[in-house]
């Protein structure tokens, strides 16, 4: 292997996912010129989503896995990730291995775009309650920023992005810069009015703040209420990178996009003490190229940020650039869930839904708030849940088959309510990842081992997110409660963080407040690595705000000669 | 084959006034030589359209589940998405059907009047409903407090051949295009969201003669 072809740019982005679309939007706004690394395919917005304007009956299977899918993927399919609508979406596995010490779950989107085409939307600011959680309960490191740090770029985000939510006043969820919030069904409505009212209002259920446009926003077409989000939007009404930070960044003249490029390692200048540029693996070519640039945003994905850390510097540091402060890799987090409660409402039988609303309701963190600590477990959960009526797939006891069965099939079932729970989970220095010394790729390179588990704090935390909703659907009338966990594997929230985190003390931390490797501070880490704890809510939000900021800093820091 | 199928498929599209396009790209996707090679004779395909139609009948406006192509559609996802054990079950289950009813009336199913299938029918239905309860006892137990659920489990327990046939009607049936449409009130494109609205029982046009 010999690299040869040497490009220079100022800037390079590796990832194209959320963080990194973000990095290269704000990067080549601010006039420098960016190279966005991409290892996957390029997925063109509108023309490349295949399926988002087929009807269900031209869905071949109707959207069931078959055989060959599971196959393909048997991690997907562990969970509901895995539709017939969009398996191109997903990694290709048996390309793209790694290693389960423990079980974990790691649905990733190697293409442009990444998991911004595919994820839930939801999207929620953290509040001085989480920056501050760590140094107050004496848990891992002290986050080094705070709220006000953060809060003009959530609203720097959100104004381009076009958040749909409602104020609500919430200390624990600041409320943003939002878009006409989406509304309540009928039945959501009463149940958010009776949890308020018996929860003397320390419980609330809100429409979902997501990422979905209630009205024209920059371009692009607002919702249509298809609820297809996860096909790719042809009117471009959800936030992706495709719809909203590649456009921009590509209006500038300023980006260059290259997919197929599996970044590799960071080259580092040991005398320097910064690194140089990218050394890239071309997945059409097979060949190794190096790119040069004066800042390098790592934005891969938490896990794979940190594996391109580890193979980084190795010449200096064994574990990797980053590993000084024996950290990178570890302290890993996600959102465990699969825990909450359903049931039958009963009324409403002459109401029924125009429209399939792309979000849910949610329930902001209530517990270990209202001084009610003393739970044996820290910090809390939100839910995620909606009203709905049943549909022709619901079991009727009663009935056989023939004509009654058609008849009953063809009517609009009894309205359900269910609420899953979304929980932090703690910053464990034992849950990490490694390089596994044996396995490598197709490519030769290592692959990550997963080693990482929830503790008694979750699963304390668990029995609440049972318990409590299905307190709260009990006393807003919901008949027939039923708790439900369905377990968790790591990973299934798909909220990887902590890998490579923020800090106040290169002894103890991987990044600064700005997001800099503390070993080479022209390196600047943002996606879900770069967390210090987890909190309970959807972390996009943040990743893109953490982003938007250190872009602004790594800017102003090349104007000062600093960088 | 299946002339009488498509000729219903046809009339119905023109009795709704649509395209035959959808309907027809069905029949023709999933044609013989599909069936055939997941080991069907064109007698399987009758027969299952005739359970297809047993479970979903013809009613005053609206086509059974012989006319959206149930047989050849269920054979395709038996194919396709169920497991060797689960299409080895689906298989002796589709000739048990027919051998248990010869036995019970002394005639095929297909020919018998449809009081009698449904009746044979819904004794079925009772038995998977039975074995279907007792499947998800047995799995729950298994599983426990520790154990993550799967979507797709490999190891997931077989299921009773009838609920298959059955679930595989009422998929098919009612994401049919005439299902979605005219049944179901399926819009593409709703536009907006309005979580309160009356509702409004279908009519539907009784059926030409």
């Amino acid at each position: 292997m010999s690299a040869t072809d040497t490009h220079t740019y100022d800037a390079i982005v590796v990832g194209s996912g959320i963080s990194g679309g973000w990095a290269a939007k704000e990067l080549t706004e601010k006039g420098l010129k960016v190279l966005l690394l991409e290892r996957g395919r390029n997925i063109e917005h509108i023309k490349d989503y295949v399926n988002a304007l087929k009807q269900p009956w031209e869905i071949p299977h109707r959207g069931r896995d078959t055989i060959a899918a599971r196959e393909a993927h048997p991690v997907l399919r562990r969970d509901y990730v895995l539709n017939e609508g969009n398996p191109d979406f997903w990694v290709n596995e048996a390309a793209s291995p790694y290693t389960e010490k423990k079980p974990f779950d790691w649905f990733r989107g190697y293409h442009v775009g990444g998991r911004s085409l595919m994820w839930a939307r939801h999207s929620y600011r953290w509040s001085d309650l989480d920056f501050e959680a760590n140094a107050k309960e004496g848990i891992a490191v002290d986050w080094p920023i705070r709220y006000a740090d953060l809060a003009p770029w959530y609203s720097h985000v959100e104004k381009f992005a076009g958040i749909s939510g409602s104020k609500e006043g919430l200390p624990q969820l600041p409320d943003g810069e939002f878009l006409p919030q989406m509304s309540m069904n009928c039945v959501e409505k009463e149940v958010a009015a009776r949890i308020r009212r018996h929860f003397n209002d320390t419980r609330r259920l809100i429409i979902g703040r997501t990422a979905n446009l209630t009205q024209p926003h920059q371009d692009r077409v607002n919702c249509q209420f298809r609820n297809k989000c996860w096909l790719g939007c042809p009117f471009g009404a959800y936030f992706s990178t495709q719809s909203s930070t590649l456009p921009a960044a590509m209006r500038t003249g300023n980006l260059t996009l290259r997919p197929f490029s599996i970044a590799k390692r960071l080259l580092y200048d040991r005398d320097a003490r910064r690194v140089t540029g990218v050394e890239i693996l071309d997945a059409e070519t097979r060949q190794t190229v190096e790119f040069k640039a004066r800042i390098v945003f790592v934005c891969a994905s938490a896990l794979n940020s940190a594996w391109l850390l580890m193979n980084s510097a190795t010449e200096v540091w064994p574990d990797g650039l980053g590993s000084s402060s024996g950290e990178l890799g570890h302290n890993v987090m996600d959102h465990h869930l699969r825990a909450g409660a359903s049931g039958r409402v009963e009324g409403f039988a002459d109401r029924v839904i125009y429209g399939r609303r792309p979000t849910s309701c949610y329930v902001p963190r209530f517990r270990n708030l209202h001084g009610d600590e003393g739970r044996g477990y820290l910090r809390g959960f939100g839910y995620q849940g909606s009203a709905s009526r049943q549909g022709w797939a619901r079991e009727i006891g009663e009935l056989g088959v023939g004509a009654e069965l058609k008849e009953a099939l063809s009517e609009p079932g009894p309205w359900t309510m269910g609420l899953g729970g979304f929980g932090e989970i703690l910053p464990y220095h034992d849950n990490r990842i490694t390089l596994d010394p044996e396995k490598k790729d197709q490519w030769g390179l290592p692959v990550l081992a997963m080693d990482c588990s929830i503790r008694d704090n979750e699963l304390k935390m668990r029995r609440d997110m049972q318990d409590d909703a299905a307190e709260m659907l009990e006393a807003a009338g919901v008949k027939d409660v039923r708790r439900n966990d369905g377990g968790y594997n790591f990973g299934r929230g798909i909220h990887e963080m902590g890998s490579a985190r923020m800090g106040r003390d290169p002894k103890t931390s991987v990044l600064n407040a700005h997001n800099q490797v503390w070993d080479a501070p022209n390196v600047f880490v943002t996606d879900g690595a770069c967390m210090t704890s987890a909190n309970c809510v959807n972390p996009s939000l943040t990743y893109m705000a953490i982003t938007a900021r250190a872009a602004d800093f790594a800017v102003a820091e090349l104007k000062r000669g600093n960088l | 084959m299946n002339l009488s199928r498509r000729e219903a498929i046809v009339r119905l599209a023109v009795f709704l006034g649509a395209s035959v396009v959808g309907p027809r790209l069905l029949a023709d996707r999933i044609g013989r030589s599909d069936a055939g090679a997941a080991g069907y004779s064109d007698a399987d395909l009758a027969l299952l359209d005739e359970i297809g139609e047993t479970i979903i009948p013809a009613t005053p406006g609206a086509p059974g589940a012989k006319a959206v192509g149930i047989g050849a559609f269920i054979v395709m996802m038996v194919a396709d998405c169920y497991y060797p054990a689960e299409q080895a079950a689906f298989k002796a289950g589709l000739g048990q059907l027919a051998a248990d009813f010869a036995a019970r009336h002394g005639g095929s199913f297909s020919d018998s009047p449809a009081a009698a299938r449904t009746a044979f029918l819904n004794e079925l239905d009772r038995e998977q409903k039975a074995h279907t309860a007792a499947l998800r006892r047995r799995s729950r137990q298994a599983r426990g407090e520790a154990g993550t659920e799967e979507k797709d489990d490999p190891a997931r327990p077989v299921p009773h051949y009838f609920r298959m046939m059955k679930d595989l009607t009422l998929l098919g049936y009612f994401t049919s295009e005439f299902a979605s449409t005219q049944l179901l009130g399926w819009v593409e494109v709703p536009g907006h969201y309005d979580g309160n609205v009356p509702y409004v029982k279908k009519t539907l046009a009784p059926a030409p003669a």
